[in-house]
C-alpha cells in the first residue's frame, strides 16, 4: 500500500491507522495516494504536503484563504434559480437545485460582493463547484454581471475565482447566453480602465472558460488546476487516444502561453495584494 | 442531385418514386398524367402533415442533413463580388470557418460562416464544420476589419461544436472564443447573425453576438447536443427524443425565450428540397433587418447590443423589482 512507502508525517501503528482511516482522521490524496493527517492537511490549506496537489476547497475556505478577515460584504444575496424550461432529465432540475441547494447552503454556484486583500479594496466574485459543478446559469450570469458593473461604476478592480464544469445544461440555450452576457461585460470594463484578474481553480472548463475567465487582464491559475474548453473525456471519445500526462493542467496552460503564471494556494493572497499594489 | 431521406420521411421518399417510376413510364408512351397528379397531391398531404408536425430532434436531423445548404451556397446565391480572406495571422488557416468580403446588392458586406462538408471527403477538408482557434481568430480579424472599413457584418452559424482536440487545447480554444464574444459586444459597426444550420454551443456563439439574430424555420441552436445532454444527463445515448424536446432548441422555442428575433421560413421538406426559394427568403430577411440597423449610429447599435444580451436570463429576485439598471 502506497502509504506505507514514505512515513514522512504522524506514524501511528497500522491497526491505530486503519480504525482512524475510517473515522476520517486520514485523507488519501487524489494524486498521489499519500495518506495525509487530517490536521496536517487542514493546516496546509488542503495541500497534499507530498505532491502539491490541491483539493478543492469549500466556498467559505476559499474566502478565509484569500480575503482579509471578515471583509466581506456580500451582494445580491436574494437572487434565485428558477426551472424556467421545467426541464426535466433523470432528475427534476427543481430536485437538483434543492439538493444542491441544501448541500451548499447557498441559493446558486456564485457569490459576488466586496472585501478587502491586504487592505485592498475589490469586487469579488467566487464560483463554487460543489454547486451542480460550479455550472453557469442565469443566476450566475447575472450576479458577475452585476459584479463587474459594479467595479465598473465603483471603479474598484475585478477579481473572479473561478470553478466550474461549464454552462448549465439545465437551462438550455439561456446558459449559453450567459457566456455572451458576461463576456460583453467584461469588455465594457475594458473600456474603464478597471483591472480585472481572473484566478482559475481546479476545475475550470467549457462555458466558463470560453467566456469571462478568460479575458482577465491577468490570468493566474492555481497549482496543477484542470483548466481547458472541452473536457479531457470528450477529447479521449473523440480523437480516441489517452490524453498526455499533466494535459490541461495549469502548468501546460503556463507552458503554452494562455496564462500568466502558476500559484500555490498559500502564495495567492500575497500574489493577489502584490498585483493590487501595483495597479491599484 | 438525388434527394437523400431521413428516416421518417420514408413515406413520402415512397410516394415521390412511385412518382418517378410513372414520370420514366410516361416516356414510353403510356399515359399517365392523371395518375401523376393524384399521387403528386398526395406527396403533397403527407409532405404539409409531416413537416408540421416534426419532433424536436426531427428537426434536429433535418438541421443537419447532408444535403442542407451551408455557407458557401448562400455566399453563392445571395451575394456577388466574394473575395475569401484566409488565415489568422498566427498560427494556420482553418477551413471550417469562411471568411471574407462581398456586396449584398449595391453594399459592401464582410461575412463569417462556419462551413461543413456535403460527403466524406469534404468533411475531412472543413472538419465538419468544427473549427479549431485559428478559425475563431480569422473570424476575430475579419470582424475588426468590418468595424474599420464600417462595413456590416454578417454572420452564418452551422457547427455542430468547436472541435474538442489535443492542439485546439494547446492553442486556447476557450481564449479563442472568449476574445470574438468580446470583440463583437463592442464592434462598432452592424451585425447580423444567422443560424443556418447546427448551432453547437460555444463554438456557435463565438461568431453568434449579433444586434438581429435570424434563423432558419428548421435550424437549431442549443447549448450541448441532444445526444451529449442524452448521454450526460440521462446516462442513455437512446434518450435523444426526450433530450431534444427537453433543451428547447428550435426556432420556434428560441423565439419564445427571445434568444433569437426573428424565424427565416423553408421550403416544406427543408432548405435543402429548394435551394434556390431559401436563399431568396434569407436575402429578403438579411435585407431588412439590415436596412433597419442602418438608421441607427453605431454607439446606439452598440450600446442596443449590450442591453440585448444584459437581460438574457431567467431568475427570482426577492423585495427588489428587476428593471433594467444599464
Ligand atoms: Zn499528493
Amino acid at each position: 500500500m502506497a502509504w506505507f512507502r514514505k512515513p514522512k508525517y504522524t506514524t501511528i501503528p497500522v491497526t491505530q491507522r486503519k480504525s482512524e482511516i475510517a473515522e476520517g482522521l486520514w485523507v488519501k490524496c487524489k494524486d498521489c495516494g499519500e495518506m495525509i493527517y487530517k490536521k496536517d492537511w487542514e493546516d496546509n490549506l488542503k495541500v497534499c504536503p507530498e505532491c502539491n496537489y490541491h483539493f478543492r476547497l469549500s466556498l467559505q475556505e476559499r474566502i478565509t484563504t484569500v480575503l482579509d478577515n471578515d471583509s466581506l460584504q456580500e451582494d445580491d444575496t436574494d437572487i434565485s434559480p428558477t426551472d424556467f424550461l421545467d426541464f426535466t432529465d433523470s432528475k427534476s432540475y427543481k430536485e437538483r437545485l434543492k439538493i444542491a441547494q441544501d448541500k451548499t447552503e447557498l441559493n446558486d454556484a456564485v457569490i459576488t460582493g466586496t472585501g478587502t486583500i491586504d487592505g485592498h479594496k475589490i469586487v469579488l466574485g467566487i464560483l463554487d463547484f460543489n454547486f451542480m459543478g460550479g455550472s453557469m446559469g442565469s443566476v450566475v450570469g447575472e450576479k458577475l454581471t452585476r459584479a463587474i458593473e459594479k467595479a465598473i461604476s465603483a471603479k474598484l478592480p475585478l477579481i473572479i475565482i473561478s470553478s466550474s464544469g461549464g454552462a448549465r445544461m439545465q437551462e438550455g440555450i439561456m446558459s449559453l447566453m450567459q457566456m455572451a452576457k458576461t463576456a460583453s461585460a467584461i469588455a465594457r470594463l475594458d473600456t474603464s480602465d478597471t483591472l480585472f484578474i481572473s484566478v482559475l481553480t481546479d476545475p475550470t472548463t467549457g462555458g466558463v472558460t470560453a467566456s469571462f475567465a478568460s479575458l482577465g487582464d491577468i490570468i493566474i491559475s492555481e497549482t496543477k488546476a484542470l483548466i481547458g474548453f472541452a473536457g479531457p473525456r470528450v477529447i479521449e471519445q473523440t480523437i480516441n487516444q489517452q490524453l498526455p500526462k499533466g494535459f490541461q493542467r495549469a502548468e501546460f496552460m503556463l507552458e503554452h502561453g494562455l496564462i500568466d503564471m502558476v500559484v500555490s494556494r498559500k502564495e495567492l493572497k500575497n500574489t493577489l495584494a502584490q498585483l493590487l499594489d501595483l495597479l491599484d | 442531385m438525388e434527394n437523400i431521406y431521413l428516416d421518417f420521411e420514408r413515406p413520402i421518399e415512397e410516394l415521390e418514386n412511385k412518382i418517378i417510376e410513372l414520370t420514366n413510364e410516361g416516356k414510353t408512351g403510356l399515359d399517365v398524367s392523371n395518375q401523376i397528379k393524384k399521387l403528386e397531391e398526395q406527396a403533397n398531404i403527407l409532405r404539409n402533415k409531416i413537416f408540421s408536425h416534426l419532433t424536436p430532434w426531427q428537426v434536429t436531423q433535418l438541421a443537419r442533413h447532408p444535403q442542407r445548404p451551408g455557407t458557401t451556397d448562400y455566399i453563392a446565391n445571395i451575394f456577388t463580388n466574394f473575395i475569401e480572406l484566409h488565415g489568422d495571422r498566427r498560427y494556420a488557416d482553418d477551413p471550417a470557418i469562411i471568411a471574407g468580403i462581398a456586396s449584398l446588392d449595391e453594399q459592401t458586406v464582410f461575412i463569417i460562416g462556419h462551413q461543413k462538408g456535403k460527403d466524406t471527403k469534404t468533411n475531412l477538408r472543413y472538419n465538419f464544420g468544427m473549427p479549431h482557434p485559428e478559425g475563431y481568430r480569422k473570424a476575430g480579424r475579419v470582424m475588426k476589419l468590418a468595424e474599420k472599413f464600417k462595413k456590416p457584418l454578417l454572420t452564418f452559424i452551422d457547427t455542430p461544436g468547436a472541435y474538442p482536440g489535443i492542439g485546439a487545447e494547446e492553442r486556447g480554444q476557450g481564449d479563442a472564443i472568449a476574445q470574438n464574444l468580446f470583440t463583437m459586444s463592442q464592434l462598432k459597426t452592424q451585425i447580423i447573425v444567422t443560424i443556418i444550420g447546427e448551432g453547437g454551443s460555444g463554438g456557435a456563439l463565438a461568431i453568434g453576438v449579433g444586434d438581429k439574430i435570424l434563423m432558419l424555420e428548421n435550424a437549431v441552436y442549443s447549448v450541448i447536443s441532444p445526444e451529449g445532454c442524452a448521454a450526460i444527463l440521462w446516462e442513455d445515448k437512446k434518450k435523444v427524443d426526450s433530450a431534444a424536446a427537453t433543451l428547447r432548441l428550435t426556432a420556434k422555442n428560441l423565439l419564445e425565450l427571445e434568444v433569437i428575433d426573428e424565424i427565416i421560413p423553408e421550403p416544406v421538406g427543408g432548405a435543402h428540397r429548394n435551394i434556390d426559394e431559401i436563399c431568396r427568403t434569407l436575402k429578403k430577411g438579411l435585407s431588412k433587418s439590415l436596412s433597419e440597423l442602418q438608421k441607427h449610429n453605431s454607439s446606439t447599435i452598440v450600446l442596443k447590443r449590450y442591453k440585448k444580451f444584459r437581460k438574457m436570463g431567467q431568475f427570482i429576485e426577492k423585495n427588489i423589482d428587476n428593471e433594467e439598471k444599464i
